[in-house]
């Protein structure tokens, strides 16, 4: 239930009053309502659940969070290597 | 599959994340993730095995369709079975199993009950059938909550009167008090929904975390997330700490989704809810606002009460206190299947046993 797809907006748009977005999961395009992401614009990631989209991705908590984890990947490389020269 | 910074499928760093737990590991620890599409991607991606021995994962209530009161499967029942009704729902939602029936037994003796993937397609099945009354059976936790709000307000807005909603939606801070002050309680600390907190933010959690002293990390879904929620959480347990932490920084901030949170309170007030297998949670659920009151189904249609029967077998409820894992229970896999199933958490995409079973844990 709680599950979110993150898809990347392609399309804004404005059906029945209601703000929308053409949404890309990797090559499926699907309308999905923004009315809860109103700054969103052209090419964010969205994380979509049961047709809206509920928060825009952050790309440099993103790009962070990856730094921190590939920091941690050598570190224990290092270790691995050392215990093996041990 | 197209790269994007949303994939964070990396075996070989999920393997770094899962040796610095092995390192910095000293003790035994219990953590519970709390929401169940955490357990089935766990299950899925077999994180459970890459755990040094001393780490155990506790399997949370987060799974809203098995918590949904038996009193509310009765009533949308008995609300499907009317004639002039087109009872909407999610799909995972068809197969729980009521005293006797469920949702798609009611669809096989002729009820027009329908699956849709967003509140929104049930809005446009009122609008296009105006003789009918359409029922939104609206479970689901906050994550879902304003996806319901959104759509009663526009519902409200374009004058929409044959729709209504059944109301169901429950609240994670609730549940994890409960947990915690249970003295069974063996949880340790919390890996925080991220979908959830992608709505609410993680401020609610800080005095949680405050009052039973223990840390809290707002996790994701992926391989890698999951990775290293639970290694930030192992860190603070080694430490002795007890903060609120965010692995999921990506999708979530400290306030979140604050237009989210104004439509859903505008919508919606906290009441006591029943949950399935816990009991009735003080404030732990959605009802509708005194001003949106006429889109509450409860009051459009006359129901009779029925009396509650719970398998005796089943034992859903421990499962889904943290308190027993699915392999505990002497029905699994025999007289509870996903086709069969006794309980809720036997049905769901999110419910602990279903993932037990759908990835071939075997007894430990």
């Amino acid at each position: 239930m709680c599950l979110g797809i993150p898809g990347k907006v392609t399309k804004i748009y404005e059906q029945d009053s209601t703000s929308m977005a053409s949404v890309d999961f990797d090559g499926v395009e699907q309308a999905i309502c923004i009315a809860t992401t109103p700054e969103v614009v052209l090419g964010q990631y969205v994380l979509v659940h049961a047709g809206f989209a509920l928060n825009v991705l952050s790309d440099t908590e993103a790009e962070e969070t990856l730094k921190i984890l590939r920091d941690l990947q050598e570190f224990n490389n290092r270790l691995t290597e050392e215990d093996q020269t041990k | 599959m197209t790269e994007s910074p949303t994939n964070l499928r990396d075996a070989s760093l999920t393997k770094a994340i899962m040796a610095e737990i092995r390192r910095i590991t000293t003790q035994a620890w219990n953590i519970m993730e709390i929401c169940g599409g955490q357990t089935h991607a766990i299950m899925q991606y077999g994180l459970d095995q890459l755990l040094p021995p001393e780490i155990t994962l506790i399997h949370g209530p987060g799974c809203p369709v098995c918590v949904t009161s038996l009193q509310a499967i009765e009533q949308g029942l008995q609300i499907a079975c009317q004639n002039e009704v087109i009872f909407t729902t999610f799909g995972d939602m068809l197969r729980v199993p009521g005293n006797q029936a469920d949702l798609f037994s009611a669809r096989s003796q002729g009820a027009d009950v329908r699956v849709v993937y967003s509140p929104l397609d049930s809005l446009k099945i009122a609008n296009a059938n105006p003789d009918k009354q359409v029922v939104f059976f609206a479970i689901g936790f906050e994550t879902t909550a304003p996806t319901i709000a959104s759509t009663i307000l526009t519902a409200s807005k374009s004058g929409i009167d044959n729709f209504s909603i059944l109301p169901a939606n429950v609240l994670v801070p609730p549940a994890m008090h409960t947990i915690l002050s249970n003295p069974a309680n063996r949880v340790q600390g919390f890996l925080a929904a991220g979908h959830v907190c992608a709505v609410m933010g993680y401020h609610e959690y800080l005095p949680i975390a405050e009052q039973y002293q223990i840390p809290i990390v707002v996790t994701g879904f992926e391989p890698v997330d999951l990775a290293a929620g639970i290694l930030m959480t192992v860190q603070q347990l080694e430490s002795g700490q007890h903060q609120v932490a965010n692995a999921y920084p990506r999708f979530v901030t400290r306030e979140g989704n604050q237009v989210a949170q104004q439509i859903i309170s505008q919508v919606f007030e906290p009441v006591d809810r029943q949950w399935r297998g816990i009991g009735t949670i003080p404030l732990s659920g959605l009802g509708l606002r005194p001003e949106y009151a006429n889109f509450n189904a409860l009051s459009r249609f006359e129901l009779s009460e029925t009396p509650l029967n719970e398998s005796p077998l089943c034992i859903a409820g421990k499962v889904l206190s943290g308190v027993a894992k699915p392999l505990d229970c002497p029905a699994f896999g025999k007289d509870c299947t996903p086709t069969h199933p006794l309980g809720a958490p036997m049905v769901s995409s999110e419910g602990a046993c279903a993932a037990y079973y759908r990835y071939h844990r075997t007894r430990e």
